[in-house]
């Protein structure tokens, strides 16, 4: 009996460590390269932003560049899905920053009291049908994702990229039947990269960061969901000269060469 | 055997209680945090959401056909390792172990290139006509394969303490091998086969990082009551606190019932 109840006990303990394990996926904490404190810039100090996980690439390169033609500044950057930013922030994590991929995460703090000013929009994203780079179901159109056997996987509607999903699928009179509803864009993908599925809905910045492992094929009908991206400074930041700065380089002409390389459209 | 009674001294010093205690907390604070988080005015239809009791109903079916997989791979398994040791014994059982200590989206992953369209396997059972990929049948083999082991390890546990001395008395009273297995092995280890089945289960029901990565989530087919958790969150607060709450309740009475059962048994087992 002792024997076995030992056993069970450490069981008990490697399988709650196992199962921790899965729940640590999510936000990251990227601390941009400091730069020399050299020039007499007017602005300098510490921010951190918050942005959507798709941002991750685009903003990576925007903060390396702001703190270079900056020097003695340093921008941390977050990266999450934006719902989940959310959240921390109403919880009182300390960002200066916020950068959505949707205007309705950005609305949430907004009727909050959570944001200095108002939000601007800085860049637009539509869906592209993203399918393995051999295509076996000869995916062409839209209208092609609805065709009996095909395997083919969207967002579900609770996150924004299913939500722009649905607002198409009504738009057109298409009706989808998925093999399954993610909850994020790069589970979406990952199911397409790993040629499980034979088509997916992503975004078309997605498809660019995905290289070749995916090919997309873009289609009329996305302009019926267009995603805005809305970036703000937060009410409780302790720096929004700098703040203010940044926007200013991410909504600049050099900012939108950047995300306009990385696919996002112009708001 | 070891336990003294009587005299009141359980050879505990103090302070380990004082460490014992704040160990508890670790664990039962965060509980206490989520059910003080709950909508309780909401809590009955949140849980009784047709979505909610769709994902309940699946974790249910698919934990009850994950753990009969278990006992059906894992008795075995456990006979193999407790019994007559052979080359490569311990290397199996440290492979055996591996779940329970991979974080289970590796297992997904592995999953994926075993059973998958492009898999190993998945290949010739595309060409059979059975299809894995987004199927219930995925989330079963998700959760047999973090779960197996909870059973292996506790059945060789209790094997190994039964010994094989009441085995060798049947054989030599001419009891053939099958019949030895079926009418004295197992019966003796039974405690320790449920326990280890009902560990399975609760193992089976929390699975969420495999069945995420191998088997996808679609409502009523691959989406379990922790896939539906994980999604509520993005959207719907209350919902995600009323559903864990309605996941830790199940997992507390599945090993609540395992324990009262245990004890019961216990006094038998003592005996031998």
């Amino acid at each position: 009996m002792s024997i076995s109840r030992k056993t069970i006990t450490a069981l008990l303990a490697a399988g709650a460590l196992a199962a921790g394990v899965a729940g640590c996926a999510g936000s990251s904490n990227t601390p941009a390269a400091t730069s020399p404190a050299s020039s007499s810039s007017s602005i300098s100090g510490e921010i951190t932003v918050f942005a959507a996980a798709s941002l991750k690439a685009t903003f990576t390169k925007l903060a390396s560049d702001f703190e270079a033609k900056n020097p003695g500044t340093k921008v941390t950057l977050n990266f999450a899905g934006s719902s989940g930013l959310v959240t921390q922030i109403t919880q009182g994590a300390p960002a200066d920053v916020f950068a959505s991929a949707d205007t309705k995460n950005m609305a949430k703090l907004s009727d909050a009291k959570l944001i200095d000013g108002t939000a601007t929009n800085f860049a637009t994203n539509v869906l592209e049908i993203a399918v393995p780079p051999s295509n076996p179901a000869s995916i062409a159109s839209f209208a092609d994702l609805a065709k009996s056997g095909v395997k083919v996987v969207v967002c579900a509607p609770q996150v924004p990229c299913g939500s722009a999903t649905e607002t198409i699928e009504k738009a057109t009179g298409t009706t989808l039947a998925p093999v399954s509803e993610e909850s994020s864009v790069t589970d979406v993908l990952g199911k397409v990269t790993s040629q499980e599925a034979d088509a997916g809905l992503v975004y078309v910045t997605d498809v660019k960061t995905a290289g070749e492992k995916v090919k997309g094929i873009p289609f009329p009908e996305s302009d019926k969901a267009v995603n805005t991206y809305p970036i703000a400074t937060l009410g409780a930041s302790k720096n929004k000269e700098l703040a203010q700065a940044f926007i200013a380089a991410v909504t600049s002409a050099d900012g939108k060469k950047v995300l306009d390389d990385a696919g996002f459209g112009t708001p | 055997m070891n336990r003294r009674s009587g005299t009141g001294y359980t050879g505990v010093p103090s302070w380990v209680y004082v460490i014992a205690a704040a160990g508890s907390l670790f664990i039962l604070l965060p509980l206490v945090a989520m059910v003080a988080k709950v909508n309780w005015p909401q809590f009955i239809p949140l849980i009784t959401s047709e979505s909610s009791l769709t994902a309940l109903g699946l974790s249910l079916r698919t934990s009850a056909a994950s753990t009969a997989l278990c006992v059906v791979l894992g008795v075995p398994l456990a006979l193999v390792l407790a019994r007559q040791p052979f080359p490569g014994q311990r290397l199996l059982r440290a492979f055996v172990l591996l779940p329970l200590v991979l974080p289970p989206v590796v297992g997904g992953i592995a999953l994926l290139y075993t059973f998958g369209r492009q898999g190993l396997l998945g290949k010739s059972l595309e060409v059979a006509g059975i299809q894995i990929a987004f199927s219930t049948t995925a989330v079963v083999l998700a959760q047999t394969f973090v779960a197996l082991p909870f059973l292996v390890v506790s059945l060789e546990g209790a094997l190994r303490t039964a010994g094989s001395k009441y085995d060798a008395v049947a054989a030599t009273l001419g009891a053939r091998p099958t019949t030895v297995l079926r009418r004295v092995t197992l019966p003796l280890v039974l405690p320790g086969l449920a326990s280890g089945a009902v560990l399975s289960f609760a193992r089976s029901l929390g699975e969420f990082g495999a069945t995420l990565t191998f088997a996808g989530s679609l409502q009523g087919v691959t989406r379990t009551l922790p896939l539906e958790i994980y999604l509520q969150r993005e959207t719907d607060a209350d919902a995600a606190v009323a559903l864990s709450l309605l996941l830790v309740a199940v997992a507390v009475a599945v090993v609540g019932l395992s324990y009262g059962r245990r004890r019961s048994s216990a006094p038998v087992k003592e005996q031998l």
